[in-house]
């Protein structure tokens, strides 16, 4: 693993009695995207305020592509690209001139800037479209230009903070494959934010669950849904009230249930099911189907969820 | 200086650019031109060059036209959540709010050396057309001609000082915007109240004075209580910048 971008420790921010974030201590490795994951109010949006230096944390601290949160935020704002809660576009302004107003915050040259432009909105399927005032646009469009607002200085970090939330299927859809491609040209470091878990399973090489503030686990997705319950469905007969007592009596089976003449068993590991099936069909019942379920990161996130209840 | 530039040529896009064209602002200022530039002047004839009342439009003209656009500032920004995206970019923090506070003057104050010119301009024509004769061309007095850039100015600098103090805090445009005409109606009338409230002989005491002292003077006078007015409240302003502060809010 290469340099170290963000690191936070115990960082902390409290609004009045609230704890909005409780002991941050977290490392994201360049050139990744690290998914930071949890339900509304988790606490995600606070991080990436406190982390890009907008607001102060009452605890700890952490430090931002080399630069200490709270002595250099201005540093941290000078290479970060970020995506926030909104677009935050200027409606009456057009495409252009949104990105044409960053363009000159960031110091890109009148030549430097027009191909910039180019560059980001023609893949994103905006450039015909870069002289409409964007408040006429949809909010998928919309999303998709502030994301080439905030890469528009080819920024070392890029925040986005639920780039997908309240767009359509669809537009979600398209957003995240504009997203994946987009990351991946420019090779910049993504701390996303997000509770779609589909879309940290899609994007993120490694991913931080977060819930009131608190860190709940951190992992690459591969590591976390392999730490986690897997699911065995045996489709047959003969299941019986004995058998299901003798499953749940093992050590690696955490349930078994019978659903619909379906027997499905939750394992606290992941590991090998020969063992259960012999079982099974030693117990007499005779088995058509075995289909083991590999955990996904939603199984993971809503197990986290529930053990912190 | 670039900074405050880059923030000034935002502002000025978004006051002019009414929906992605030119049509919505023109539409205004070509109002705003018409009635102080030419209805108003054509009006009075002569007596608008001449008469100390007119002096009154420049002090209330950009203070209206400073107000209106310094309202949006922050408020705007707030309302129509851009505020936090732009304080997420690299700009100073000094840049966003001079830049800001700069572009609303300079809205205001072009505007109103606009309408000056043109109502020498309308008022000539109509002089012209009335059959008067020489003196050509017909001018503002030079105490005049130098006191309306100054106080004008300076006027709009109020405006703007104050407005951003208020646009900092207000929670929307319309409450920036109300408490800013309030603010200004107030400033309008303390004048009239305190003329009301002293005796006869301190009115004729200073109205002596005024005679004595002479346009020049008077407009000095005026002008150095701005220009302290405008830096005391541009510094609580930088003062009350601050992004984290503004987070909150």
């Amino acid at each position: 693993m290469g340099e170290t971008v963000i690191r936070a420790d115990q960082l902390s921010r409290t609004f009045q009695t609230v704890r909005a974030l409780d002991r941050l201590d977290l490392e994201v490795p360049a050139g990744i995207v690290f998914g930071f994951l949890g339900p509304n109010g988790a606490g995600k949006t606070t991080a990436i305020r406190l982390l890009l230096g907008l607001l102060e944390p009452t605890a700890g601290s952490a430090t931002v592509l080399g630069h200490d949160v709270g002595r250099d935020s201005h540093r941290i704002r000078e290479r970060a690209g970020a995506l926030l809660e909104h677009p935050g576009l200027y409606e009456r302004l057009s495409a252009e001139d949104n990105l044409g107003f960053y363009a000159r915050v960031w110091k890109l040259g009148a030549a430097a800037c027009d191909a910039r432009i180019r560059e980001l909105l023609e893949p994103l399927g905006l450039w015909d479209r870069r002289r409409e005032p964007v408040g006429q646009w949809s909010r998928g469009m919309k999303q998709k230009l502030a994301v080439a607002r905030a890469l528009l200085h080819r920024p070392a970090l890029l925040f986005l903070d639920e780039p997908t939330a309240g767009l359509d299927p669809v537009a979600a859809a398209a957003l995240r494959d504009d997203l994946g491609t987009l990351v991946r040209r420019e090779g910049v470091t993504v701390f996303l934010t997000t509770h779609n878990l589909a879309e940290a399973e899609r994007l993120c090489a490694r991913v931080a669950v977060i819930k009131q503030g608190r860190l709940l686990a951190v992992g690459n997705p591969d590591e976390l849904t392999a730490r986690r319950t897997a699911r065995v469905e045996v489709t047959g007969r003969g299941f019986t009230d004995a058998l299901l007592a003798d499953l749940g009596r093992r050590e690696e089976v955490s349930r078994a249930v019978l659903r619909d003449g379906r027997l499905t068993i939750e394992l606290t590991r992941a590991g090998d099911v020969a063992p259960l099936v012999s079982l099974i069909v030693q117990a007499g019942a005779s088995v058509e189907e075995v289909r083991k379920d590999r955990a996904s990161l939603e199984d993971v996130f809503l197990t986290l969820m529930e053990e912190d209840r | 200086m670039r900074d405050i530039l880059t923030v000034m040529w935002k502002e000025w896009r978004e006051l002019l650019w009414h929906g992605g064209s030119l049509r919505g602002g023109r539409l205004s200022l070509v109002v705003l031109l018409g009635v102080f530039g030419v209805l108003l002047p054509y009006q009075s004839g002569r007596e608008w060059l001449t008469s100390p009342g007119t002096m009154f439009y420049w002090c209330w003209v950009p203070l209206m036209l400073v107000a209106g656009a310094i309202a949006d500032a922050f408020a705007g920004e707030r309302e129509r959540h851009t505020l936090e995206t732009l304080l997420a970019s690299r700009l100073p923090d000094r840049a966003i709010l001079l830049g800001k506070v700069f572009a609303a003057v300079a809205y205001g104050w072009l505007l109103v050396m606009l309408m000056l010119v043109l109502s020498v301009v309308t008022v000539n024509v109509r002089a012209a057309a009335s059959g008067l004769l020489a003196p050509w061309p017909l001018l503002f007095p030079r105490p005049f001609a130098v006191g309306a850039p100054v106080l004008a100015l300076l006027g709009a600098g109020l405006a703007a000082s104050a407005g951003v103090l208020v646009s900092l805090r207000a929670s929307s445009v319309r409450q920036a915007a109300q408490s800013l005409n309030v603010a200004i109606l107030v400033l309008m009338l303390v004048p009239i109240l305190v003329s009301q409230a002293l005796s006869d002989a301190t009115l004729s005491q200073l109205g002596a004075w005024a005679a004595s002292a002479g346009a020049w003077r008077i407009i000095w006078v005026v002008a150095a209580a701005l220009a302290v007015l405008d830096a005391v409240l541009l510094a609580a302003a930088l003062g009350r910048f601050r992004r984290a502060r503004l987070m909150l809010d």
